[in-house]
């Protein structure tokens, strides 16, 4: 007779699936932008990323060690905040500045709320709006593309909204990342390559980045000129942190609806906010806030998007 | 709805094989839904195969019949593959000739049956919804209004399992008896069998029959679950809280058919069933047609030899059978599958924190939030589990299966379920 079998409730298989392989596979899909960005900007680009990397995984540690709690740095996600946080800084910037965004992003962003899948708002655009608030001159200085010295230099939707005429920048050139702006945003073309492979992997679904994007692209079209329907909807999509923010911080897990049809309101949410700060608001760019914005909603937009249940109506 | 990996290449291609007369077969007492039925032998008594051992006075219950010839040697609790431990006539084999020939009935007799005969056929043999819910036959052939339509369920979705499938492509015309008898039962005219594409032959042996529409199913879990097959077969939805008698339709799946037919061509009560014995520690996967009441570790040496210890023994399939804790567990009428797992297929897994990455909302195939119910019942919020649904969850284990973080979903959904019945 064997009396040593394991006895648990079913189901008795499981998907090949854990927390750490989604969040390593996040970690790999955010490489092609930071490759990019480290050849736009240089090598200053790689140190602001790995310092932002290591601090956010270090303050972690801290923290769990502190709290007693279990160290949970191998699960992946510090790693994808650290990063996601220096994707969204000039590469010119002092290096004790990720260091305090990253700290503050891990522990005031995260860990206060209770840890990885507790947090209200998205942790790493939690530290990015700190170090805003707190040293604007170091957050909108940029360095200008390919040159690899600290030549000043606007972003192109910075220059728009200081009625500038834009230096001569093609779509193209947009595409690719050749513009001034923060380390992880300017390589649309990398970002895409992320995103697909988050895609194809089910890791994130098209409802919110498609509404996102197109939401914001349909209202600078309408509004975004002087003249009604006029607007360059275009640019709008290829500058700034749209394409980074859709497909690799709005997706964010923790801090977005749970059902399609939640998805597809927080999309459209950010895009409309996305649209109104950047046309009317005081900053030139507003990714970081409409999506913080919309992080805020997310219970209240659970709550009203409930999937309908088999058999009622 | 997901996909799952199949393996039922272990065994889909092994023709039934008869399990060898055991010496001893534990029968428990309530192997159904309903009513525990009273013994109607006392130790000591000698019984003939198929001869009624235990019965009730009630309403939903099922009685229970001699699987061998013999002797009671006891009448105690026992292991029950279900309920833990259960009350159990045990019967020793006293060597005598097991080749009962039970009462067959001719073409003309069964052509004079009234629903009435058929009904009281079916419940004096004992038999029981053979999917796994174990609801008594002849309660669902004797419905509060006329119905329309009969499903007859060839889904087999659990994983491993191919007992069904077997069945389907060996036992078509005895099937296609079986599926008649019942129509005509109930005055059906619109009678579908839905099958998974997974299963091919069985699709192909159930095309042509007059009066019985083939619907090919995608393999899909839980495409076998009574409300997704009534969905994806006549495109309507079992409204909250109603019975698919609610909509003029009835259910019966393929292996019930079977023992129906054999009841009534045969006169042969619910004495045996098949059982897929399977798992990767297994030498010899099979799909064996057993004598209820025979311990499992029999058909495990049966199956053998072993490649290595089970760490796991399952009754049912891996999505929503129970793991036992004995070897010593009979099969009693509702046990459609034996699944052994070795030490790292059943390695218990680590839970971790909810990362709302909504996977199991998307896999729910009745349309829960079961991350949220989850929340709600680990912080013991009834009123709010009830609120998100837990009550229509129908079990099928998905949001734990697909669970990154592992989580208890399932367990605790069950939890919220009892408490909302309070």
């Amino acid at each position: 007779m064997r009396n040593n079998l394991i006895v648990s409730g079913s189901p008795h298989i499981h998907k090949q699936e854990s927390i750490p392989r989604i969040m390593w596979t996040v970690v790999i899909s955010l490489i092609p932008a930071g490759v990019a960005g480290v050849i736009i900007f240089g090598l200053d680009a790689l140190w602001v990323t790995l310092v932002a990397l290591v601090a956010a995984v270090l303050t972690e540690i801290i923290f769990e060690v502190l709290t007693k709690k279990k160290i949970t740095v191998m699960d992946g996600s510090a790693v994808i905040t650290g990063i996601l946080l220096a994707y969204n800084l000039p590469s010119g910037v002092p290096l004790w500045l990720p260091i305090v965004g990253a700290v503050f992003s891990i522990a005031i962003g995260k860990q206060v709320f209770g840890g990885l899948g507790q947090n209200i708002f998205n942790p790493a655009l939690i530290g990015r709006v700190f170090l805003m608030a707190s040293w604007p001159k170091y957050m909108t200085t940029f360095v200008k593309p390919l040159s690899y010295d600290t030549i000043a230099s606007a972003t192109p939707l910075a220059a728009l909204k200081e009625g500038k005429i834009l230096e001569h920048i093609s779509y193209l050139d947009l595409f690719l990342g050749k513009r001034g702006g923060c380390i992880g945003e300017v390589c649309i073309l990398a970002l895409l390559i992320g995103a697909a492979i988050l895609l194809y992997k089910g890791y994130i679904s098209w409802h919110i980045p498609a509404t996102y994007i197109f939401t914001t692209a349909v209202f600078t079209y309408i509004f975004g000129a002087k003249q009604l329907f006029h607007g360059d909807w275009l640019f709008h999509i290829l500058s700034g942190g749209l394409i980074l923010g859709a497909f690799f911080m709005a997706t964010d897990y923790v801090a977005t609806p749970l059902t399609a049809k939640g998805q597809l309101i927080f999309g459209v949410g950010c895009g409309l906010l996305t649209a109104i700060i950047r046309i009317w608001g005081g900053y030139p760019e507003g990714v970081s806030y409409a999506i913080l914005m919309m992080n805020a909603a997310t219970p209240f937009i659970d709550r009203y998007t409930k999937n309908r249940i088999y058999g009622t109506s | 709805m997901v996909k799952l990996t199949e393996n039922k290449h272990y065994s889909e291609n092994k023709a039934i094989e008869k399990f060898p007369v055991p010496s001893k077969v534990y029968l428990p007492l309530i192997q159904h839904l309903g009513k525990i039925c009273n013994p109607e032998v006392k130790v000591g008594d000698t019984v003939k195969l198929g001869q009624r051992i235990a019965s009730m006075q009630a309403n939903v219950y099922a009685p229970i019949h001699a699987s061998i010839s013999g002797v009671v040697s006891a009448i105690r609790d026992w292991p029950h593959p279900v309920l833990g431990r259960a009350k159990a006539i045990v019967l020793e084999n006293n060597g005598e000739l097991d080749e009962a020939v039970f009462g067959l009935r001719s073409r003309q007799e069964i052509n004079k049956l009234t629903p009435a005969d058929i009904r009281k056929i079916v419940l004096d043999a004992g038999i029981v919804g053979m999917g796994g819910a174990s609801f008594p036959t002849h309660i669902k052939l004797n419905p509060p209004k006329q119905l329309n339509t009969l499903i007859i369920n060839g889904a087999e979705c659990e994983p491993y399992l191919t007992a069904d499938s077997r069945l389907m492509v060996e036992k078509t015309a005895e099937i296609v008896e079986g599926v008649r008898l019942i129509a005509a039962c109930l005055g059906i005219k619109e009678v579908y069998i839905g099958i998974e594409d997974n299963k091919p032959e069985a699709i192909k042996a159930f095309s042509g029959f007059a009066g019985i529409e083939v619907k090919v199913l995608k393999s899909d879990y839980p495409q076998g679950g009574e409300k997704q097959l009534i969905q994806n077969i006549l495109g309507k939805q079992i409204p909250r809280g109603k019975l698919p008698f609610d909509l003029g339709v009835l259910v019966q799946n393929v292996a019930t058919v079977y023992a129906v037919y054999e009841a009534v061509f045969k006169g042969k009560p619910l004495i045996e069933r098949l059982v897929t014995v399977t798992g990767s520690c297994l030498e010899n996967p099979k799909n064996l047609l057993v004598r209820l009441g025979t311990p499992i570790k029999n058909l495990i040496d049966f199956c053998g030899p072993l490649k290595e210890e089970p760490a796991k023994i399952i009754i049912g399939g891996p999505m929503m059978g129970i793991a036992q804790y004995t070897d010593e567990v009979p099969i009693i009428k509702s046990s459609g599958g034996l699944l052994l797992m070795n030490a790292k297929e059943a390695k218990p897994l680590e839970e971790g924190p909810c990362i709302r990455c909504a996977a199991c909302v998307r896999g729910c195939p009745v349309g829960l939030m079961p991350c949220q119910i989850n929340l709600a019942s680990e912080r013991s919020l009834w009123s709010l589990t009830k609120e998100y649904g837990a009550g229509d969850c129908i079990e099928c284990g998905i949001c734990n299966y697909v669970c990154p973080a592992h989580r208890m979903l399932l367990q605790t959904i069950k939890r919220a379920k009892l408490e909302g019945l309070r």
